[in-house]
């Protein structure tokens, strides 16, 4: 047996379900990984040691009365701290909500308590979910396992680089553009974004409500479905959440993909940015599919050029939007300083707020103020229709498609920090699905320089089974996903 | 392209304090993003309606039922100030 930390989802629940490791044993394990490993990693902003083991004692009742077990009953997970946990600080990785103690649980940690799932703790992130490089959290820069001196990725970097280094076997993180998907591809992990309304918003602390969605990561695409499975569904509380029932996804890993109509849209592979050693794996990837038995087409999206610069209008404004309620009256920081209201609200969101945050406040304020709204957030708008149509109408040709699903590998802390532009240019490839609302995922297709490259499966609204099955197909005759950072164990380099 | 005075205006509807450094910082990267977001004027959008959101749903609908809601102390557990179970601010309006 692979030692504990190594364990996909898919196999422990095995060995739990047939009590040959207890819950408590395996979340010792991945407290004691997270203990050795995470001061140089600095994945979490909070782990819940106490409550970790109290949630595996009580999954291992669960599973010894052999009474409402799920694939998930007994696995411990790691949570993005923009996802609300009662009672548990949520802070967003922002000053603003340091101390802020939801009084309700999300949507998404109701249901994976329900299936008996177990927290490990809240990860780091860009600040609201602002950032590609997880450098914007208020409180310190994560680390790629693969090469601390290098980015995760982010927004979700904590969740991806947990997973990425055995700290947890899954994990959760939220998309607005791309900040699943991206922080995988660069962590070696697996990622999904999953379809605009797939998934319950409620709690999920707000960032651009019209793109935002909750995701799970793992090490392979069946422990993806099984996440999946387990937080996708219809929720009152969240009037966007679609009332469509939920497939059941791992019945679709069937690992046949012959006949899929898979297409390569031609615009992304002639991005300015794209790494020659990330393109040359892509084609590899491509390669494989085909070796598979898909079918492998061209296809043209061509809008695309237009997409970072519409979501870096449409996302800012909701932004400037959502987080006008930080006013330090109801809860959050507070300048107490003065007995002026504006100065107190001024000083409170100067304060309370990063450098990258009060960009976009600045940015969206600016596009939605009167005399730019139509120049700039309704051209944006206009322009996302017509992303969301040239998706339409390739996926009138083909299934899935396929792309690097970042254009670089993981670089180097503090080399885009001074560029913000360069950095929103990261998420090319990304924020295309977010504007169209379609789902995507991101799985470990290769390395470049020794650092990983991801590959980026995009499929139609609600046809995640399909995007997963070709992803667990790639999985079956790679072995990338089973790849651990060197420098972590000095074994299994890429 | 942006300037010192629209930097300020703008910081003033978001109410969102700015030291001088910020001031100059924002000015220079806004003007810069901005530039970036030119591109977007070569979009043909002749005829193309505005997507607001990505959501294919329209008028969600449910009874209008009433439910639990939280007792104030849980609300307020949060607060910075309180005061006899409501929220304490400066003073709105003042004293002529």
């Amino acid at each position: 047996m692979s030692a504990l930390h190594e364990l996909t989802i898919s196999e422990a629940a095995t060995l739990l379900r047939q009590r040959q490791i207890s819950a408590v044993e395996l979340t010792r394990a991945f407290l004691e990984r997270i203990a050795a490993l995470d001061e140089r990693i600095r994945a979490f902003t909070l782990v819940t040691a106490d409550l970790a083991l109290q949630q595996a004692h009580e999954a291992d009742q669960r599973l010894q009365r052999g009474e409402q077990v799920t694939p998930l009953t007994g696995i411990p997970l790691a949570i993005k701290d923009v996802i609300c946990t009662k009672d548990i600080p949520t802070t967003c990785s922002s000053r603003m909500l340091e101390h802020f103690r939801p009084p309700f649980n999300a949507t998404v940690m109701e249901r994976l308590t329900a299936a008996g799932a177990i927290m490990l703790g809240k990860t780091n992130m860009d600040e609201f979910a602002m950032g590609s490089s997880t450098e914007h959290s208020a409180f310190f820069p994560t680390h790629n396992p693969w090469d601390l001196e290098r980015t995760p990725g982010g927004s979700s970097g904590g969740s991806a680089a947990a997973v990425a280094a055995g700290m947890a076997p899954g994990a959760l993180g939220s998309d607005t553009g791309g900040s699943i998907r991206q922080p995988a591809a660069l962590c070696n992990v697996v990622g999904l974004k999953p379809t605009y309304g797939r998934v319950s918003r409620f709690g999920l602390v707000a960032f651009a409500s019209s793109l935002d969605q909750i995701g799970p990561f793992a090490r392979t695409a069946r422990d993806a479905a099984l996440l999946l499975q387990a937080i996708a569904g219809p929720d009152p509380r969240d009037s966007t959440c679609s009332p469509a029932s939920v497939p059941d996804y791992t019945a679709e890993l069937t690992g046949d993909i012959r006949g899929l109509r898979i297409g390569v849209p031609v615009e992304y592979w002639e991005a300015p940015g794209m790494e020659p050693g990330v393109a040359r794996v892509g084609q590899e990837a491509i390669q494989r599919l085909r070796e598979l038995g898909a079918e492998i087409r061209e296809v043209s999206l061509p809008h695309t050029r237009y997409g970072v610069a519409a979501y870096y209008i449409i996302a800012p404004a909701e932004a400037s939007a959502n987080l006008a309620r930080y006013d330090g009256v109801k809860y959050g920081y507070s300048y107490r300083d003065t007995s002026d209201m504006w100065e107190a609200l001024d000083k409170t969101r100067q304060y309370g707020f990063g450098p990258e945050v009060k960009r976009r406040i600045m940015l969206g304020t600016y596009v939605l103020s009167a005399g730019y709204y139509d120049a700039y957030y309704k051209q944006a708008q206009k322009v996302r229709a017509l992303i969301a149509q040239d998706f339409e109408r390739a996926f009138e040709q083909c299934d899935v498609l396929v792309s690097p699903a970042s254009p670089t590998v993981a670089f180097k802390l503090g080399e885009k920090l001074s560029d913000p532009y360069q950095m929103y240019l990261n998420d090319v490839f990304t924020i295309p699905a977010n504007l169209a609302g379609i789902c995507g995922i991101s799985i470990p297709s290769g390395f470049s320089e020794g650092l990983p490259v991801g590959l980026q499966i995009l499929g139609n609204a609600f046809a995640e089974a399909t995007i997963l099955r070709v992803a667990d197909a790639f999985q079956r005759v790679t072995d990338y996903h089973t790849r651990y950072p060197s420098l972590l164990e000095g074994k299994d380099t890429a | 392209m942006i300037d010192r005075e629209t930097v300020l205006h703008i910081a003033q509807l978001a109410r969102l304090g700015l030291s001088e450094e910020e001031v100059e910082l924002f000015r220079q990267q806004l003007s810069s993003i901005l530039e970036h977001m030119a591109i977007l004027r070569e979009a043909d959008v002749s005829g193309v309606s505005p997507l607001a959101h990505a959501s294919r749903l329209t008028n969600v609908m449910r009874e209008d039922e009433p439910g639990p809601s939280y007792p104030p102390e849980v609300l307020l557990a949060n607060a910075p100030d309180q005061e006899e179970q409501c929220l304490k601010v400066n003073a709105v309006l003042e004293e002529s």
